[in-house]
């Protein structure tokens, strides 16, 4: 099954480095992995999604703490949290399927940034169904180019702020 | 007070306790090189890098202080890698020190240059590269807190040549505060509560007492707990010592070449309690099909180790010896005795099997040798293994009383690494006696380091088991290959002319009858000595468990060709 662990890390060079050594090494399957600034100046936070089928996930989080730079791992699959994913698909489009295409991703609440002659860019943020959903849809008509950033997650409410990723 | 970077690595070692460092000086370090001639730190001048790596390790195993090696960049520091390693696989608290390229020429593949921290990445605990001489007291600070800290290991700092000669105001940072360097845990009261329900309910209770024996000083509370519980002691190859092989319920080694009796008890015990153990390949066999009767209770301080290869129904994650503290005053007493004696009846069918017990043939074994060894010395001394059939041999035939007084390579297996540990070993305990115990193939690998011995005029003496092949190779291919030896017998030199021409006394030994008297002689010379021992060449380590095979499906000494021989 998959996992989704977050981590705060010391924001410094060679850090995704090790992360990265670390799964290469003891053979951990990654999914994706997302690192960008947290709220605390000099730290990073990072989210991995992980198949926990041939490793306990459990594993996966013990060894990210032995990293020195990593100062807190959680895995919060099993708590209430906010996902989201983003993704930027350009697809075929004709001028007369505008229309059409706006409308699906108007029902997605995602929106069309940018429009060519035969094509447009369609940006979409939500949790990993909801990118999926759309992307089935829009399959059909030829999806020319696509990036998903990757999961990023915070646990809802009144977890939050209980040592759950979410700051000190 | 201003310092350079070079003087802030020495006032870093002089202010962290080490007396004495091993390496080998090269341009991008030689401004550190420089400096050290202002500081009462030893250095001793090795003559490759790897036996610095591993004296730096053998002086860490010995005494239980951080060992510290230094070397040059590039090619000096590349050949630390295999030391660094096997300080890595067998959790030795060692710091690396290595010059590196002035800082504006890294990445442009600079004479002599290597990414040394990015190489070392998986092999240490921490690395570091330093390009900011401010940065340079605190990352070395920080770098022995995290080789002492917790499961202890390797810690490589790459200075860059700029950074050594450039100056700043020294500033001690007072503490180190590193996120990611957790504190010891206490064991939980939870833990301790469920493993002394299983304790309890135990009639077929067996310890797997491991390196971390040793390393939290915990041989008192495991005797004691032993002795409350009647519980017999298994040992790990690197356990051996933390318990007196002498005691009672010490029952030897476990695993691959461990004893048949000690294998079976395992598969059979209904409780296993692994203190400071990681239930590596090598003493569990098939896992499919290991210990399946029995709960488990798993003492560890690395959570990582927990659940990695055998799952466990208690996990304990803190402190082996405070953990044992505050279990075995809740434990009531309790007695064994059945168990015990089924243990013992396999003790009896294995002593008829043993090569000792075996009429003289004429014949020298390796096992002779050892024994010997261990007859001279009353198992007073500290032997420093390389890798190979002699080191099972050593760890079967040299009873060990006292922890830390053998000192092996277990997790990496480095061929080359007695010398140099030796060395190592004898500068952390000058007053022990000293003993390398080699097979004649990995000798070779670092033997130039007698000239290191020689130097350092070290009291250390050699037993050098020479069969002319690659001994525990051979040994495979005669059982798994068709005794098709390739590439396994091997030329050597002529050890005694070799110590001679590094100003050793070498002695030669063919006869049973030779070995305790030669043995005596060395003892009673001061310096160091080699003796080259000409043993049986296609003798084989038994039992064996077959790689991957199931623990109790062992290869036996064939009982009646000897006996009939």
């Amino acid at each position: 099954m998959k996992h989704t662990l977050v981590a705060r890390v010391q924001d410094q060079p060679g850090v995704l480095n090790r992360v990265a050594s670390l799964f290469r090494r003891r053979a951990f399957n990654i999914d994706s992995l997302t690192v960008g600034q947290s709220e605390v100046p000099g730290f990073s936070r990072m989210t991995f999604v992980v198949d926990a089928a041939r490793v306990p996930a459990r594993l996966v989080e013990e060894n990210l703490r032995k990293l020195i730079p990593v100062a807190e791992v959680h895995d919060v699959t099993h708590v209430p949290t906010v996902d989201r994913d983003l993704a930027l698909i350009r697809v075929k489009c004709a001028p007369g399927e505008r229309g059409e295409i706006a409308g699906l991703v108007d029902i997605f609440r995602g929106k069309v940034v940018d429009v060519a002659a035969d094509s447009l860019i369609v940006e979409l943020a939500g949790d990993a169904a909801k990118l999926d959903g759309l992307l089935e849809l829009l399959k059909p008509r030829g999806i020319l180019e696509m990036v998903r950033t990757g999961k990023v997650a915070m646990v809802r409410g009144a977890a939050a702020g209980n040592g759950n990723g979410n700051g000190n | 007070m201003i310092r350079s970077g070079a003087q802030i690595v020495w006032e870093s070692l002089v202010k962290e306790g080490v007396e004495v460092v091993f390496g080998y000086p090269g341009g991008a370090i030689l401004p550190t090189y420089d400096a050290m001639l202002e500081y009462p730190v030893r250095h001793v001048l090795v003559r490759h890098e790897q036996g610095a790596a591993h004296m730096a390790d053998g002086y860490a195993r010995a005494s239980g202080r951080v060992g510290v090696a230094i070397a040059t960049s590039g090619p000096g520091a590349t050949n630390l890698v295999t030391g660094i390693a096997t300080a890595m696989l067998d959790s030795i608290p060692t710091v690396f020190i290595t010059g590196n390229v002035p800082s504006k020429l890294l990445g442009s593949d600079a004479f002599q240059e290597t990414d040394i921290t990015g190489i070392t990445l998986p092999i240490t605990k921490h690395n570091a590269l330093v390009t900011d001489v401010r940065e340079l007291a605190r990352t070395l600070k920080e770098a022995f807190a995290i080789a002492r800290g917790g499961r202890p290991g390797p810690v490589l700092v790459d200075i860059c040549k700029d950074t050594q000669q450039a100056k700043c105001e020294l500033e001690w940072p007072d503490s180190v505060d590193l996120p990611g360097l957790q504190p010891i845990p206490f064991p939980d009261k939870k833990g301790l509560e469920k493993a002394a329900e299983l304790i309890a309910k135990a009639e077929r209770p067996l310890i797997l007492a491991g390196h971390g024996v040793l390393k939290s000083g915990a041989t008192r509370a495991l005797v004691e707990f032993a002795e409350k519980t009647d519980t017999p002691i298994a040992m790990t190859l690197l356990g051996l010592g933390g318990v007196p092989a002498s005691h009672p319920l010490n029952l030897g080694m476990m695993g691959m070449h461990g004893e048949a009796y000690v294998n079976s008890a395992i598969q059979r015990a209904d409780l296993l309690l692994a203190f400071g153990m990681r239930f590596d390949d090598r003493v569990t066999g098939n896992l499919a099909t290991y210990a399946k009767a029995s709960k488990k209770v798993h003492v560890e301080i690395d959570p990582s180790e927990v659940g990695k290869n055998v799952a466990v129904d208690v996990a304990i994650v803190a402190d082996l010896r405070a953990t044992l503290e505050a279990l075995t005053p809740a434990l009531d007493p309790a007695s064994h005795q059945a168990w015990r004696d089924e243990i013992g009846r396999g003790q009896a069918e294995t002593r008829t099997r043993d090569i000792l017990h075996q009429p003289d043939n004429g014949h020298l074994y390796a096992a002779h040798v050892i024994h010997d060894l261990w007859r001279a010395t009353r198992g007073d001394a500290v032997v420093v293994t390389d890798v190979g059939q002699h080191q099972m041999w050593e760890a079967q035939y040299f009873a060990h009383e006292d922890p830390r007084s053998l000192i092996t390579s277990g997790g990496l297996g480095t061929m080359g690494f007695a010398l140099p540990a030796a060395i190592g070993a004898k500068f952390a305990r000058p007053d022990a006696e000293v003993w390398v115990i080699a097979g004649d193939g990995g000798f070779q690998m670092t033997q130039a380091e007698l000239a290191t011995l020689q130097q350092e005029r070290l009291d250390v003496k050699i037993a050098v088991v020479n069969n002319g092949y690659l001994g525990m190779v051979r040994q495979w291919q005669e059982f798994f290959y068709d005794k098709r030896y390739a590439a396994t017998p091997m030329l050597s030199p002529d050890f005694v002319k070799l110590g001679e021409a590094y100003g050793i006394p070498g002695h030669r030994v063919t006869k049973r009858a030779e070995v305790l008297d030669t043995v005596n002689r060395v003892r009673a010379t001061p310096g160091p000595a080699l003796i080259d021992f000409r043993v049986e060449k296609e003798e084989a380590v038994y039992p064996m468990v077959p790689a991957g095979a199931n623990l109790d499906a062992m290869i036996r000494r064939p009982v009646s060709e000897e006996v009939q021989a």
